[in-house]
């Protein structure tokens, strides 16, 4: 096995018994790059160069017993979080050559830890999209089937994840963005509490919505990750100064006892016979371990698609207001006089998903139709919202499907947006809600796709989620297959 | 059929916090282009806004001092257009929910006091600056202000007249610089106006089509285009045509109002909650300690020095147009115990002195204290009032006691009848010609008398002494 394919956790091991160094576990990343990326193309950029650099620091660091289990770890980092010094575009045209003057929190962060930036990668652009085929600089294949999305917008970051060309990754979660790539490249995504982690830093899409988290090969890589990016940001005005606990002590707890809500809205039409049948065995594998099933209701879930979309659009048309041409990024030389300027600019750089969304964005803000749509959706939230403070009344956790159906074909949705916005329809709710949310491989389909399942917490909740996934990992004994690249 | 005017304000007013609302950039004016900025307000990707609690402070002097209602929830709004002055394509302000609401402040007017209404006044941060290349066809941007913290105050529409605009303008620019929150320079831009005006026929209800007028950057530009834009609406009026609602701007040099160019577009701001910010909560406790530190208002103090002090309207609304001045006067008055020759010394000589010096009152070398001692000086007979200004002069160069110098100087008043006595008839000799004229009735040369007296003792014998000693003298 090549040291590539081993998990943060493991790897951290062998780093500090001083089995392994630093640069050969990067050596070993890169040449895992090399040979798959031509087929995967998870990386709009590598960072190679400055990687080294960070193994180089890295090896010192564990020389000197000075090192966190990410110390030495090579992660991959979604395009939207900004890198000092480093490119940054968010899968736009618009942002091609941005180079941001300043880290996001949690690249500070990271690089505090001593984790290794391998490169950024490929996302829907401005992270509008579950399949990764808007970005502007090119598609991102499935591992498990290259014919397939890898699904998205942190499609680049999960699919790096899966084909071992990074030990972790960070992505962002705005309606599904991390446990919908990773359920459909068979890795582990968790978005966490709105406000756990710091926004500082991360190319706003929706505002009240985005969040980061890490997607990671397993559980325990998961709650190593979660260690390190959360926690309260004074530059953050949502962020929440919580106390951070040590996510790792939710490992190998058991869960004998709790109760796992299953909200009956969300096996509805549509969903696919194999998904279905992935989730009702990790149901039974739950009651194994003496889990509590109890049929809930979220009555307000036929809403969530449409509430949201309506207010990421909304907040996304005024977040993009800023790249105008003026200041950064792109600019279009045809423009004759201010108002051109702006047009071309924008019509040139921004791709047509992001045209749509601005443009549904300003139309319900416009005057006449706010109180219809935006201030009717809010409302609508927050009912949504007091459907999961109900049912956490009772339940521990709620247990659903993560997407409706496995990876599908790429181009399969490209022009059916209302299609592709139904992709994300289980992982929505936990945005509205607030909520953290954690995507897990459930088993694989009889294609070979995998199938992951989600498990929804309340707020501040993510050690109950990890300590759920973690024994469901563990009970499930799902096979260990390994991508054909 | 008689036309009235119907004018209401919105008066911008730059904070003086010291760093900008959402980050921490120096809010000084005058720098390099682009010095005071920083990725948050330059809008880059990803940055977020932190609210300076300062300004929220700030923001409350005002809305308690102008009596208005305070929403205890604040809420953030973004206000959405493009601008190439505006990094983020959006400014953040309140819109539905503003700090305050439903104040007043009280006006003087010919006819009295008068109040006039503050619908409200919100927070919201200032837009940066075009700086247009006069001889290449290019703009440039400079981002120093954006971020600026700005109070927008609108009144209701109250006013009647330019005179009232000008009036109700000074009192919310007086009240500002008490509550020390803006520095109230309309030239520098951290104080500005913008006039909604329009005309209605004496005793109608509705409003006539407004007029926006922009570009006044001084009392004296809100008066002269309000009167203006009274005079053409009134015109237009009168000769059976229509006001077209517009914004237009004030041409100082010209002396009219003109229509801003290009196509007038209705602006649809798209306000919503700006996500990024979270709710402000204002409860009782904050009020009441903002509350407990404001000081004494302008219109208070005038009505308190008018009562207290005896003080004419006028000289109590000059002593009270500043807090420094109100401060050196309340002083100097408790200590020399004579609240007029105070105010006519503080008004008179003093202010002379500062003026043509540039100075503030703030800066005066000579301390109220001082001040009130050459006033007794004078009132218990030791100097003579002429004295007692050279003693000021002295006094404000040298920053010495008044006291000090009069000693050091020999100037102390001179009271020995016997000696002025003697020094009137040896005037009285000197002159024998004068002194047929005051006998033969012209009493004009009495004067002379004095002032050869005067001469002779330096100015230091007691004026009233020298006064009937020759009367009585020039009578025999
Ligand atoms: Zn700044």
């Amino acid at each position: 096995m090549e040291l590539c394919e081993y998990t943060a956790h493991e790897l951290s091991k062998k780093l500090r018994k001083k089995e392994v160094s630093a640069k050969e576990v990067l050596d070993s990343v890169f040449r895992r790059i090399e040979k798959v990326e031509g087929k995967v193309h998870a990386y709009i950029s590598l960072m190679r160069e400055t990687a080294y650099e960070q193994a180089n620091e890295a090896d010192l660091r564990l020389s000197k017993g000075e090192s966190t289990e990410l110390t030495g770890i090579p992660i991959a980092l979604k395009d939207i979080c900004c890198t000092k010094g480093f490119p940054t575009t968010c899968g736009s045209r618009i942002l091609e050559r941005f180079i941001p003057p300043y880290d996001a929190t949690v690249i500070e962060k990271l690089r505090a830890a001593g984790a290794i930036f391998v490169g950024k990668a490929n996302m829907d652009e401005f992270a509008m999209g579950s399949s990764t085929e808007t970005s502007y600089f090119g598609i991102t294949a499935n591992p498990w089937n290259l014919e397939r999305i890898p699904g998205g917008s942190s499609g680049g970051s999960a699919a790096a994840v899966a084909a071992h060309e990074c030990i972790g990754a960070i992505g962002s979660d705005t309606g599904g963005s991390i446990r919908q790539p990773a359920a459909l490249c068979g890795v582990v995504g968790l978005k966490p509490t709105y406000g756990r982690v710091s926004r500082f830093g991360l190319i706003a899409f929706a505002s009240s919505l985005d969040q980061i988290g890490p997607i990671t090969k397993d559980v325990e890589d998961c709650a190593i990750f979660m260690n390190h990016l959360a926690g309260y940001d004074p530059r953050e005005s949502t962020s929440v100064p919580e106390p951070v606990p040590d996510y790792r002590d939710f490992l190998n707890r058991e869960i004998k006892g709790w109760t796992v809500g299953v909200p009956k809205e969300y096996f509805i039409e549509g969903i696919d016979p194999e998904v279905e049948e992935i989730v009702r065995r990790a149901i039974s594998t739950l009651e194994g371990v003496g889990a509590r099933i109890e049929e809930i209701s979220l009555p307000h879930t036929p809403f969530c698609v449409a509430t949201y979309y309506i207010i990421a659009p909304a907040e996304a048309s005024s977040n993009l207001a800023r790249y105008d041409g003026v200041k950064y990024g792109y600019r279009s030389p045809d423009g004759r006089d201010l108002l051109e300027m702006y047009r071309k600019t924008r019509a040139q750089g921004f791709g047509d998903e992001v045209k749509r969304r601005i443009i549904i964005g300003t139309y319900v803000l416009s005057a006449g139709y706010y109180e219809a749509y935006y201030k009717k959706a809010s409302q609508v939230r927050a009912l949504i919202r007091r459907d999961f403070d109900l049912a956490f009344e009772k339940c521990d956790v709620i247990l659903t499907p993560t997407t409706p159906t496995a990876a599908f074909k790429l181009g399969e949705k490209r022009e059916d947006p209302i299609q592709m916005y139904l992709s994300d329809i289980f992982t929505i709710s936990a945005n509205l809600a607030g909520i953290p949310g954690i995507a897990v491989p459930g088993g694989f389909t009889k294609e070979g796709l995998p199938v992951g399942i989600q498990f929804l917490g309340n707020h501040f909740q993510e050690g109950k989620l990890l300590q759920i996934a973690h024994a469901f990992e563990r009970e499930a004994r799902i096979e260990k297959r390994r991508p054909d690249l | 059929m008689e036309l009235e005017p119907v004018i209401g304000l919105e008066v911008h007013a730059q904070l003086l916090t010291s760093s900008k609302i959402f980050c921490a950039c120096s809010t000084a004016f005058g720098a390099s282009p682009n010095h005071h900025t920083c990725p948050i307000c330059l809008g880059m990707p990803g940055v977020l806004p932190v609210l300076n609690r300062r300004v929220v402070e700030y923001a409350l002097r005002m809305a308690i001092a102008t009596n208005c209602v305070i929403n205890r929830k604040n809420y953030f709004a973004r206000k959405n257009y493009f601008y190439p002055d505006l990094p983020k394509g959006y400014q953040i302000s309140q819109y539905a929910s503003p700090l305050a609401e439903h104040g007043y402040v009280e006006i003087e007017t010919e006819g009295g006091k008068k109040k006039i209404g503050i619908t409200r006044i919100h927070m919201e941060e200032d837009a940066g600056k075009l700086i247009h290349d006069e001889t290449n066809p290019m703009s440039y941007v400079d981002f120093n202000r954006t971020g600026v913290p700005l109070i927008e105050i609108v009144s209701e529409p109250d006013i009647r007249s330019a005179e009232e605009a000008v009036q109700y303008l000074r009192t919310l620019r007086d009240i500002l610089v008490y509550l020390e929150i803006c520095d109230g320079n309309m030239e520098e831009g951290s104080f500005r106006c913008d006039a909604n005006i329009s005309l209605r026929p004496r005793g109608q209800k509705e409003f006539g089509t407004r007029t926006e007028l922009k570009n006044m950057n001084s009392f004296r530009h809100v008066q002269r285009a309000l009167e203006y834009e009274i005079k053409r609406q009134m015109f237009i009026i009168e000769s059976g045509g229509e006001v077209v609602q517009e914004t237009r701007l004030w041409d100082e040099s010209q002396g009219v109002t003109y229509a801003m160019r290009g196509k007038e577009e209705a602006h649809d701001y798209r306000y919503f909650p700006d996500p990024d910010l979270v709710a402000v909560f204002i409860d009782e406790n904050w009020i009441a300690q903002v509350r407990s530190t404001l000081p004494e208002l302008p219109g208070a103090k005038k009505q308190r020095f008018m009562e207290e002090y005896g003080l004419s309207t006028y000289d109590a609304g000059v002593l009270t147009s500043d807090r420094f001045l109100a401060e050196y006067f309340e002083k100097c008055a408790q200590k020399c115990q004579q609240p007029k020759s105070a105010a006519n010394w503080i008004m008179g000589d003093l202010l002379k002195l500062v003026n043509e010096d540039k100075r503030t009152i703030k800066e005066c070398p000579v301390t109220p204290e001082h001040l009130a001692e050459i006033i007794n000086l004078i009132s218990e007979g030791t100097i003579s009032g002429k004295i007692g200004k050279e003693i000021l002069e002295e006094a404000y160069s040298t920053g010495e006691a008044p006291r000090a110098i009069v000693e050091k100087k020999g100037l102390v008043q001179i009271t020995d009848e016997r000696f002025i006595a003697e020094v009137i008839e040896r005037v009285i000799a000197h002159h024998p010609e004068q002194v047929a004229q005051y006998r033969a009735g012209k009493e004009k040369v009495f004067g002379f008398f004095v002032g050869q007296v005067m001469k002779e003792t330096q100015g230091k014998a007691n004026p009233k002494l020298v006064n009937d000693l020759l009367r009585e003298k020039l009578k025999n």
